[in-house]
């Protein structure tokens, strides 16, 4: 049991501690040697330069998408900026459109208030006018209804009716009192 | 019921092939294993990506954070200037990686497990470090010995000091991933065969059995813990070895 088949195989000199059996050694070395150059071609040649673009191919799309989203935030700032100056503009636009339009109307008001007066003015003139010639021929009429009346009771007193130009004079200087 | 913790660790000729000055070469299950490290590496890192997806899937996310991981370490280790060797390191990481992971399903066999293997990749490491510092740095790479800020009267005590440390590197360097898979193996096979043991002893032993089985579960999440840390610590003091030879000046 002590000697397993194993051990046998072991030539003679030989450690039974297989990693000390230098007998493997140069095999080792040839197939280390042959596998590790096949592992780093494979890897320099192949893997690492395809990893290598694997990776700035993604943080060149990520610094892309980040730079486009920023261009477009910035278009979308752009954009909101523009509108709310818009806005301002037609709300001014509004306030000044509404305040000439006030001013138009209490102008046309005004002009409407001085047409209107002037035209009053001239009516009230008209009826002073009329008033005035009313008046004036009425006192005429009062100056032959007294001599009429002057002549009928003096005809009355006297029996005779006095000469129109008589009682013309009397009635001036009963006036003159 | 005899059980070897040692025979998981013996290598088998499955395929002589050539002998070359009384050293031979073969097809051994070590090899095998290397090549099953290769292709299943490749197959994460190479057949997950070929989509080349914009959003990854699961396979390519694992693959990316791999790259981006060894890259990261690399270039907090060595800085800019160090990316060159990402392919040298990642290379190193993965075969270590998949090795160290490989090697804890059972009946397989870990290729980092043999003192040669990982003696041959911290050589690789040291050599390219010492090469590499004197082909960049000419002879202002012996500064690496010579601490900055250090009296001058220290000097011969420190420089030799300085030697010593950075010619064992690749004796810490490789004895480290070695003894760690060793032992883990070791252990796990060892609580394994008392589980074994003692099952075979009626109904008392399946109760005490029950132990040892609980021990091996949490042992196995700990190697796998292992496993990955040690691949880890072999890539990241490459990087640092590496990094002596970019920036000699301590």
């Amino acid at each position: 049991m002590a000697a397993p088949t194993a051990h046998t195989e072991v030539p003679a000199g030989q450690s039974k501690f297989p990693p000390f059996q230098s007998a493997y050694y140069p095999s080792q070395f040839v197939w280390l040697t042959l596998t590790f150059v096949l592992l780093y071609v494979l890897m320099a040649r192949v893997a690492l330069p395809r990893i290598g673009s694997i990776l700035a191919v993604r943080s060149k799309r990520i610094a892309e998408d980040i730079a486009s989203a920023q261009h477009f935030k910035e278009r979308s700032e752009a954009a909101q900026a523009a509108y709310e100056k818009a806005l301002a503009d037609a709300r001014a636009r509004a306030q000044s459109i509404a305040n000439d339009m006030h001013e138009r109307q209490a102008a046309a008001a005004e002009e409407t208030n001085r047409r209107l007066e002037a035209e009053l003015h001239e009516r009230l003139a008209a009826a002073e006018k009329s008033i005035a010639a009313t008046r004036a021929a009425a006192m005429g009429n009062v100056g032959a209804i007294a001599a009429e009346a002057a002549s009928s009771i003096v005809e009355r007193l006297i029996g005779k009716a006095p000469a129109a130009h008589e009682v013309a004079g009397a009635l001036a200087d009963a006036g003159k009192t | 019921m005899h059980i070897d913790p040692i025979e998981q660790f013996q290598i088998k000729n499955l395929v002589p092939l050539a002998n070359i000055g009384g050293h031979e070469i073969a097809f051994t299950n070590s090899a095998a294993y290397m090549f099953i490290i290769v292709i299943l590496a490749s197959a994460l890192l190479i057949g997950a990506t070929v989509r080349r997806a914009l959003i990854p899937g699961r396979m390519q996310s694992l693959a990316e954070m791999t790259y981006e991981f060894v890259a990261t370490t690399l270039r907090n280790s060595t800085g800019p200037e160090g990316m060159k060797f990402l392919p040298f390191i990642f290379t190193l990481f993965m075969f270590v990686l998949f090795a160290n992971l490989i090697g804890l399903i059972p009946y397989t066999f870990t290729v980092t497990s043999q003192l040669i293997v990982t003696v041959i990749l911290a050589l690789l490491v040291f050599f390219i470090v010492v090469i590499y510092g004197f082909w960049k740095n000419g002879w202002r790479f012996v500064k690496l010995f010579v601490p900055k800020g250090v009296p001058v009267y220290f000097l011969p005590m420190i420089v030799p000091i300085e030697v010593m440390s950075f010619l064992t590197r690749p004796v810490s360097h490789s004895v480290r991933l070695f003894a760690n898979m060793l032992a883990g193996h070791i252990t796990l096979q060892v609580f394994a065969a008392f589980i074994i043991m003692l099952a075979g002893y009626g109904f008392l032993g399946w109760l005490g059995a029950t132990l040892p089985f609980f021990m091996v579960v949490a042992l196995s999440a700990l190697e796998v813990l292992v496993a990955v840390v040690q691949a880890y610590v072999f890539a990241i003091l490459a990087c640092i070895y590496l990094n002596d030879a970019i920036h000699p000046g301590h």
